[in-house]
């Protein structure tokens, strides 16, 4: 074996690329959710269907997405590879009375689990999205603007989605997941990679917490959002959308 | 046999450089070609063990612990001396010889304690290149402060852990050789025999602890290096496996025992709190330095204290007694252990003692406190403080610390010459193991000194001077008297096994610890150490007809090996006893009741015991022959110690 | 004969006890029961009282390491109803006092569990492991007599303070045995940190960590994911921080040495 695989298959070496490619994972998270949130753009997904077509078509877009397939996919082999390995060191003599909740967090003891979920909805997600807008399956926009209709309509295909109880769950649980995987995972990419300062680090933890919410609420509000207050195309349903719109009045 | 302690000739400053010369080498060559088993790796073991490896010797080295870093040196919380003179106090090498000798009340070497002190300097350079991280100024220099009384301020240290640093300093040497090599280490084997060949040491027998195996190893010379016997006591500050067996089987095949019944009594300690106590702790003596010790002025209020119908906070200044400022105002609480120990001993005894069983003296702070602030006093204590609390369930910071004093460290061990040889040829004993260089009295940070000076810069030198005497041929397991040692650890391990009987071997250890405390500790008298041996030797016969262990040898059995340690214990109890009954002076840690001066300070008798007393073993239940080594003084002027 | 407490009343508890004969054997809980524990008494005096039952009572006693009783010398390792060392928080199992328990309770004793610790017997397990990740690199290679002054090398206060933190590791081994990993990072972290903070250390910085952590990964422990109960059962308080340092240093050693093995 050469230096660069040993450095690699070595315990702290599988644990830099977890934490590598889990940062880089948060990056993605970030810009697909600024993306995602066109959604909520009252424009019968105009502003979404124009971001998605872009997100398929550009060649650097496209060049990074095989960046992202080998993040997730060494993301995802390394946790099993280090799962294997912990189990082996633990042994198979478990202890009868084991309290690790009076010295852990719950969430970082179940990395493996959250990310187990996570995985699942990922499978779904895909095919559901990626796998139609990429090979075909979505309708057109169509209608008279020049501009747009030929793009894939991937938000009637994504609003369909979320007027079906089981995925908006689905979803939904991901998304907890999601929050407790990145409320352990964030500060945890840094202190794997080395970057522990006692100036620095309570900011760091801070941050992923703050991460771990805000990226999973956001992600978490838009399937609820479809599933909750609009139509099948996606309009405000009018016996919520008054009151909220008083609401929002009022409040200016 | 003459004992002959191998002094060099020529002026006292020049007397280890000259021998150093003289010193027979072994060719460097040879050197892979010898083979030495040091047993123990302590800081006296660890250090000799890695530095013979380093020269090109074989070194095997026995620990019954699980890992060499856990020996009992480890515990060592004050400090280390040194005689650096890095604080621009007037500290010199021949200061910290002369406040050795006479802290240790003129029952020292000369000689041995020169070089100690001039050896001391190195230690720190070694330790500091190791990676020990003592403690330093805010500009990066090496930190000193002043310890145990002494009037200059030349003890290194590592907040209260200077042990544990030091030792995980020798450890990390250590473990290098063994990486290399160049020392094979066994790891929870037990000592049980020495093998001696023609008169010379030439192997060891052994215990597994795990398998119960018991083994031959062979070797060309063998180094002792493990430790005191302050458990004879039962309740001492040393750890739980703490024993004599090593020394005291070595004893057995020849090697004389010296000065054994000088052991300190450290006045520090958190007093017993029950009878399932199972060892003591000590609060560091730098305590001493800030805490101002007092009992009660009247029996009565300790009465009403002990009943717990008052606390020490309810006692005005004018009924506290602090005896120890009012009998020696120069030292005031800072006066050498034994002072301090005796004279809490004599407030106990009293009746003025506190705590539930009157066997306690208040160590106060609030002085410091009220000065510095609580804050400032965390600082510097708040480890010390937080253990106390831990133990007692009593906050320091309030309430006065209740302490005792409790045995510590013993200052005899086995004879050694200059060469730290015992009286057998080819064995050696190094650290607290050996007798040479504390005399009566050991001074505060000083056993990690010579532990460290022994293994490091002393037996590397002398060893040598034996093993180019020696031929370099192999040694072997098959010299019939190797089956005679291996058979004789057998015999004895069966026959514990075999006796069956109704009282545990910690029952025996507790008993002779009694005697031992009552009769053999802090004060002595002819009618007491007459009734102790008397008792002991009871006590010993009880041991052989009535003790109980359970289980196999061929397995891992603590009942076992505690008992083959408690039997040692009760022959060497009653050999100290014999030691004190020879000694009819007080010197030091030693102190005979019918010889002291009208203050009560202990009175020696350089007339007609400035010697070191080693004994000979005569074979079983045979009184042991005592062998005189005369001690001369040609440096130091013999004074009577005061510290008024 | 009570001590600090004259008021404290004595105790009567159930001991679940980890029994096992030999590292072959396949073990088992047994339960006893202890009468009349004062509550002064440490959890170890606790554990001398049953083995003095057992013993009287013609039973094996059980095994069980520990020596200094002052908690330092890290030989002491009981799992104690779930946790290292038991319920009180940076201290060892010698240094835990029965008062922390109360009449009735149910106590359950198990050795530290790990692949790389195999049991002894009962609750002495083998802990050689780490002498052996030592042995790899935890030393600074200077022979006896060579050194400098030791004044010769300044070193600030705080660096030293901070190095000195690391080096009071006990190598209990409590951090593996809480850990849901097995993983051996921080026993290993402290002690490359603590001479990576040295300039004495500097000379054989990468090689140190590159054998070290070479040597934990064959011993079989498991790969740190910061959980943190290491850091949290460490009867000794070594920090999370060792653990970045030596991440840090094993990528830059990795990156920079001249080792191609």
């Amino acid at each position: 074996m050469s230096w660069i695989t040993k450095t690699l298959t070595s315990s702290i070496g599988r644990k830099i690329i977890m934490s590598l490619t889990g940062l880089f994972l948060c990056t993605f998270l970030v810009v697909h959710l600024v993306g995602n949130l066109q959604l909520f753009k009252h424009d019968e997904g105009l502003a979404f269907n124009t971001y998605s077509h872009f997100m398929g078509t550009n060649p650097i877009i496209r060049t990074i997405e095989w960046g992202l397939v080998l993040g997730f996919g060494f993301h995802i082999y390394e946790a099993f590879a280090l799962s294997r390995r912990n189990r082996a060191a633990r042994g198979t003599q478990g202890y009868v009375s084991n309290h690790s909740e009076q010295n852990s967090e719950w969430t970082s003891r179940n990395m493996g689990i959250l990310g187990s979920i996570i995985l699942i909805f990922l499978i779904v997600h895909l095919y559901n999205f990626f796998w139609r807008a990429r090979f075909g399956g979505l309708p057109k926009v169509g209608g008279n603007d020049l501009e747009s209709r030929d793009l894939d309509n991937l938000y009637l295909a994504v609003v369909d989605s979320f007027h079906v109880w089981w995925y908006v769950l689905l979803y939904v649980a991901a998304q907890i997941s999601l929050g407790y995987h990145l409320w352990h995972g964030f500060r945890s990419g840094f202190q794997t990679l080395g970057l522990n300062h006692r100036k620095y680090t309570p900011l760091i933890k801070y941050v992923g917490y703050a991460f771990a919410v805000v990226v999973s609420a956001a992600f978490a509000s838009m399937p609820l959002y479809f599933y909750l207050f609009t139509n099948e195309q996606g309009d405000l349903k009018a016996a919520i959308a008054a009151p909220i719109m008083h609401a929002v009045a009022s409040a200016f | 046999m003459l004992l002959d302690s191998k002094l060099p000739e020529g002026p006292l400053a020049e007397k280890w450089d000259k021998h150093k010369f003289n010193v027979k080498l072994v060719n460097p060559a040879n050197k892979r070609k010898y083979d030495v088993i040091v047993v123990g790796t302590g800081l006296a073991g660890a250090s000799a063990a890695a530095s013979l490896a380093e020269l090109g010797y074989n070194v095997k080295a026995f620990t019954y612990h699980d890992s060499p870093r856990r020996a009992h040196s480890i515990a060592a919380q004050g400090g280390i001396n040194a005689a650096k003179n890095y604080q621009n106090d007037g500290d010199s090498v021949f200061r910290l010889f002369y406040d050795t000798i006479k802290g240790g009340d003129y029952r020292a070497r000369e000689a041995n304690v020169y070089r100690l002190a001039q050896v001391s300097v190195n230690i720190i350079d070694q330790c500091v290149a190791q990676g020990v991280p003592f403690a330093r100024e805010y500009g990066g220099l090496l930190a000193n402060r002043s310890f145990g009384g002494a009037q200059v301020s030349r003890t290194f240290y590592a907040r209260g852990q200077t042990g544990q640093q030091l030792l995980l300093g020798a450890y990390s040497a250590l473990s290098r050789q063994i990486a290399y090599g160049k020392v094979k280490m066994y790891t929870r084997s037990e000592m049980l025999d020495v093998v001696v060949v023609d008169g010379k040491a030439r192997g060891i027998v052994t215990r597994n602890i795990i398998t119960g195996e018991i083994e031959n190893h062979a070797a060309h010379a063998v180094v002792l290096a493990t430790g005191g016997y302050g458990n004879v006591f039962y309740l001492s500050t040393n750890a739980m496996y703490c024993n004599v067996t090593a020394a005291w089987r070595a004893h057995k095949k020849g090697a004389y025992f010296a000065n054994p019944c000088f052991t300190q009594i450290h006045p520090t300690c958190i007093p017993v709190s029950g009878d399932y106590q199972s060892k003591l702790t000590l609060m560091s003596e730098s305590l001493r330095n800030d805490g101002r010790v007092w009992v009660p002025a009247t029996k009565e209020i300790a009465e009403r204290l002990r009943k717990g119908e008052i606390t020490a906070t309810d006692i005005q200044e004018d009924d506290r007694d602090y005896f120890l400022e009012r009998k020696y105002p120069a030292f005031g609480n800072l006066v050498p252990r034994d002072v301090a120990s005796r004279n809490a001993k004599l407030m106990c005894d009293e009746g003025r003692g506190v705590g539930s069983t009157g066997l306690a003296v208040y160590l106060d702070f609030a002085d410091i406190i009220k000065r510095t602030g609580a804050e400032a006093v965390s600082q510097k204590y708040g480890n010390l403080f937080a253990m106390y609390e831990k133990i007692t369930d009593e906050n320091p910071y309030k309430l006065p610390m209740r302490i005792y004093p409790a045995v510590h460290y013993t200052m005899g061990g086995l004879w050694v010459d200059y060469n730290l040889q015992t009286s057998v040829p080819g064995l050696y004993a190094t650290g607290e193991c050996n007798f040479s260089d504390h005399g009566a009295n050991r001074l505060g940070a000083s056993a990690l000194m010579q532990g460290l000076a022994d293994g490091y810069f002393v037996i590397p030198y002398t060893i040598g001077d034996y093993l180019a005497q020696t031929p370099p041929t192999p040694v072997s397991v098959d010299h019939p008297a190797f089956a005679e040692a291996k058979a004789g650890v057998q015999a004895r391990t069966e026959t514990l096994l075999a006796i069956k009987g109704n009282r545990t071997p910690d029952e025996f250890h507790k008993a002779l610890g009694l005697i031992m405390w009552e009769y053999c500790g802090m004060a002595r008298t002819e009618k007491g150490l007459l009734y102790a041996k008397a008792e002991i030797q009871k006590i010993k016969k009880a041991f052989w007809s009535d003790v109980k262990v359970v289980g196999t040898g061929e397995e891992m059995n603590q009942a076992l090996e505690k008992a083959g340690r408690v039997a040692d214990f009760i022959e060497l109890g009653e050999l100290m006893v014999d030691d004190a009954l020879n000694r009819n002076e007080s010197c030091g840690g030693h102190f005979r009741e019918e010889y002291q001066t009208p203050e009560g300070e202990a009175l020696r008798d350089d007339e007609n015991y400035a010697y070191v007393a080693a004994w000979e073993y005569q074979g079983e239940n045979q009184p042991e022959k005592l062998n005189k080594e005369e001690l001369t003084f040609e440096n130091v002027k013999l004074t009577q110690r005061s510290y008024k | 004969m009570a001590g600090s407490n004259p008021n404290a009343k004595p105790m009567n508890l159930t001991l679940n006890v980890w029994r096992q004969p030999n590292r072959q054997a396949k073990g088992k809980i047994v339960e006893y029961h202890v009468k009349d524990i004062s509550p002064d008494m440490s959890f170890l005096e606790m554990l001398d009282v049953l083995n003095e039952d057992l013993l009287h009572t013609n039973q094996d006693p059980v095994a069980f390491d520990h020596d200094c009783r002052e908690g330092i010398c890290g030989s002491c390792a009981l799992f104690i109803n779930g946790r290292s060392h038991g319920p009180e928080k940076g201290t060892t199992t010698c240094q835990l006092h029965m008062r922390k328990f109360s009449d009735g309770d149910t106590i359950t004793i198990e050795p530290w569990r790990a692949s790389s610790f195999p049991v002894n017997k009962d609750l002495s397990v083998d802990r050689s492991a780490f002498d052996r990740i030592i042995q790899a690199g935890g030393y600074v290679s200077v022979n006896t007599g060579g050194a400098p002054d030791g004044n010769e090398i300044p070193i600030p206060k705080e660096i030293s303070d901070r190095a000195f933190e690391a080096a009071t590791c006990i190598g209990c081994g409590a951090c593996v045995a809480a850990c849901k990993n097995a993983s051996a990072m921080l026993f290993v972290s402290a002690k490359v940190s603590q001479l990576a903070l040295l300039p004495q250390g500097n000379v054989e910085r990468k090689t140190r960590v590159e054998n070290m952590v070479a040597q934990m990964d064959k011993e079989g422990f498991g790969a740190c994911t910061n959980i943190g109960s290491c850091a949290a059962e460490c009867p000794v308080g070594i920090s999370l921080e060792n653990i970045a340092i030596l991440n840090r240093e094993f990528l830059a050693a990795k990156a920079t040495s001249n080792n191609l093995a």
